[in-house]
């Protein structure tokens, strides 16, 4: 039982971090866990944004391998050669914790192979890498999260966000949600449900060449989507695709630079409510979730089986 | 009432009840056989409203049966903004009002009251109700009436997937659509859709019977297509009547689904009843 949720507002930009991170407050009881946004900032004309991290939040306890202030830098240090190496000029960086940077870089070349190899860094993992994305997750509930990443003014068009019960793998943050479609940049996904033919599916696909970071059964979702994208199939036919080729029980949603996208299995055994206006679409696992940004009445109605819906920007 | 009499001859007032409940709430007196527990006399024409907006679900439900014990029959809830479990475990007659959409078992247990909700019900709203009417103006979510035991259960709106989901009785009505396996495993009771039905219709039915105004995706395990006698459109014109809802279909076009019999071997007998019959 993990909560969802994901806002888009057609043609202006607005501050989405507050409004994700108020929807998502409102499905704490689905999830205290942890809490993930991808949010889609005004996408650069130049260069990109990645967010990565080299450790994991030493507050997961039952996992938690604490690593020494030296051992980061060192990770870090090598991530910059790494970024170097490829030609990658980074022209800002910030971090808001020990573990979790965030760069914006010029670069020309081959986004995969970078991403491939930044990864090789011990207990490195690149979150995101985007002209808009930015993915955050952490420990902790959303206004835990916004206020550790200074969410609360970031303007954009859309996002998407996640709190997550784990059910099927561990407490931390390689596990939580959202998932970036590596590597294809401003595509992400948050999943609530049980996917049945993960381990299937996961060796198909990592005989392809796709990388998976945890055992967490949302992943796939991700890396199946990116799949698809790389062989030149729209998003939402994509999407239409996976109700019959993923199994079990799901609801998810998916963004890309300009998109926002839900389906749902053919069961219907996962919750999604929608609120369609003129100006934005929100939508959530429950009502009381869109609610905190619309504190009036508003008409809102449940998609059923097997629907796939995608909206623009 | 023959039950009733029997008992009184019995040693059913020595029976030594065990269990915490049961000894809180349940004595075997006479009166008590009588009477519902809790249960007060209102005044329907004495209203109140309750402001929900600062209220958790229990301090509401508690506001309503405090509003309920000093006599108020008519409450008003006002921006019930969508939060979960509102309004439940109402064991008396009441008119309830909310001006506002419900989240999750919204009215879940209730016993008699009339409840009427302008705006929209989250997932297993009025789940195992006894008695009484609750009408929804706007959409439903899934589990619409999940084991619902007795009474009218109306939207006029669109009712999401497992529509009167083990049903035992009682009448579900939707003004729009249903959506996937609607009835699912119904063992008793009525459920009437005005519009389409998605796939899995009435699937592992024990019981029971569905009326279709639109078309139908497709029907589960045992659930067949019944035959409509004068009885039942005369009383699917009344039911709709009541329940204001117009439909789009003629009643008499209305199509009507049972179960197969050929899943279930099921004894449709309460236990009271089977009692009675067995001596």
């Amino acid at each position: 039982m993990c909560g969802i949720a994901g806002v888009i507002n057609r043609k202006k930009t607005v501050n989405v971090g507050e409004q994700m991170r108020l929807m998502l407050q409102g499905l704490k009881h689905r999830g205290p866990d942890s809490t993930g946004y991808a949010m889609y900032g005004t996408p650069k004309k130049k260069g990109f944004v990645m967010r990565f991290k080299i450790s994991e939040n030493e507050a997961e306890k039952v996992n938690a391998v604490v690593d020494s202030p030296e051992q980061l830098k060192d990770r870090k240090s090598q991530v910059d050669a790494i970024m170097k190496k490829h030609g990658a000029k980074i022209t800002k960086q910030s971090s808001s914790t020990p573990y979790a940077f965030r760069y914006e870089f010029d670069f020309k070349g081959d986004l995969t192979d970078l991403a491939t190899e930044v990864e090789t860094v011990e207990k490195a993992e690149i979150l995101s890498i985007g002209k808009g994305l930015e993915l955050i997750k952490d420990l902790g509930d959303a206004t835990t999260v916004a206020d550790q990443y200074g969410l609360g003014k970031f303007m954009g068009t859309h996002g998407i966000g996640h709190t997550r019960m784990a059910t099927e793998s561990d407490v931390d943050i390689k596990s939580a949600h959202p998932y970036w479609a590596f590597p294809f940049e401003d595509v992400s996904v948050v999943h609530n449900g049980q996917l049945t033919n993960y381990w299937g599916n996961r060796r198909v696909l990592e005989r392809k060449g796709y990388r998976f970071n945890s055992n967490c059964d949302s992943e796939i979702i991700a890396v199946y989507i990116a799949d698809k994208m790389a062989n030149g199939i729209e998003l939402e036919k994509a999407m239409h695709d996976s109700l019959d080729e993923l199994d079990g029980v799901f609801t998810y949603v998916v963004a890309t630079k300009d998109q926002l996208g839900m389906a749902k299995d053919y069961m219907a055994a996962k919750p999604m409510v929608i609120y369609e206006s003129k100006d934005i679409v929100a939508c959530a696992s429950e009502e009381v979730a869109i609610r905190n940004i619309f504190p009036h009445e508003i008409k809102t109605y449940d998609p059923y089986e097997a629907e796939v819906k995608v909206w623009q920007v | 009432m023959a039950g009733i009499a029997k008992r009184e001859n019995t040693a059913f007032s020595d029976e030594n009840l065990t269990g915490r409940t049961q000894k809180l709430y349940f004595s075997a007196t006479e009166e008590e056989n009588y009477t519902y527990y809790g249960n007060v006399d209102v005044d329907f024409n004495k209203r109140t409203s309750i402001d929900c907006t600062d209220l958790e679900a229990r301090e509401l439900n508690q506001k309503i049966r405090d509003a309920m014990n000093k006599g108020y029959g008519t409450v008003v809830i006002k921006n019930p903004g969508a939060k979960h479990s509102l309004g439940v475990g109402i064991l008396n007659k009441l008119n309830v009002i909310f001006e506002g959409s419900l989240g999750y078992f919204g009215v879940g247990c209730i016993d008699g009251p009339t409840v009427r909700i302008k705006g929209r019900v989250g997932w297993s709203c009025a789940e195992n109700m006894m008695a009484g009417k609750v009408l929804v103006e706007n959409n439903a979510g899934s589990c619409f009436g999940a084991a619902l035991r007795g009474g009218d259960l109306i939207v006029k709106g669109n009712a999401g997937a497992r529509t009167g989901i083990d049903m035992k009785g009682g009448t579900i009505l939707i003004g729009g659509n249903a959506g996937a396996f609607t009835g699912f495993m119904m063992q008793r009771g009525r459920i009437i859709v005005c519009g389409d039905v998605s796939a899995n219709m009435g699937d592992s039915m024990y019981d029971g019977m569905i009326f279709v105004g639109g078309d139908v995706k497709s029907l589960g395990s045992d659930c067949v297509e019944g035959e409509m006698n004068e009885y039942e459109i005369r009383w699917l014109e009344q039911k709709l009547n009541n329940a204001e809802i117009s439909s789009k279909t003629p009643v008499s076009k209305f199509k009507k689904f049972v179960s197969g019999k050929k899943l279930w071997n099921y004894d449709n007998l309460e236990p009271s009843e089977r009692k009675g019959i067995l001596g």
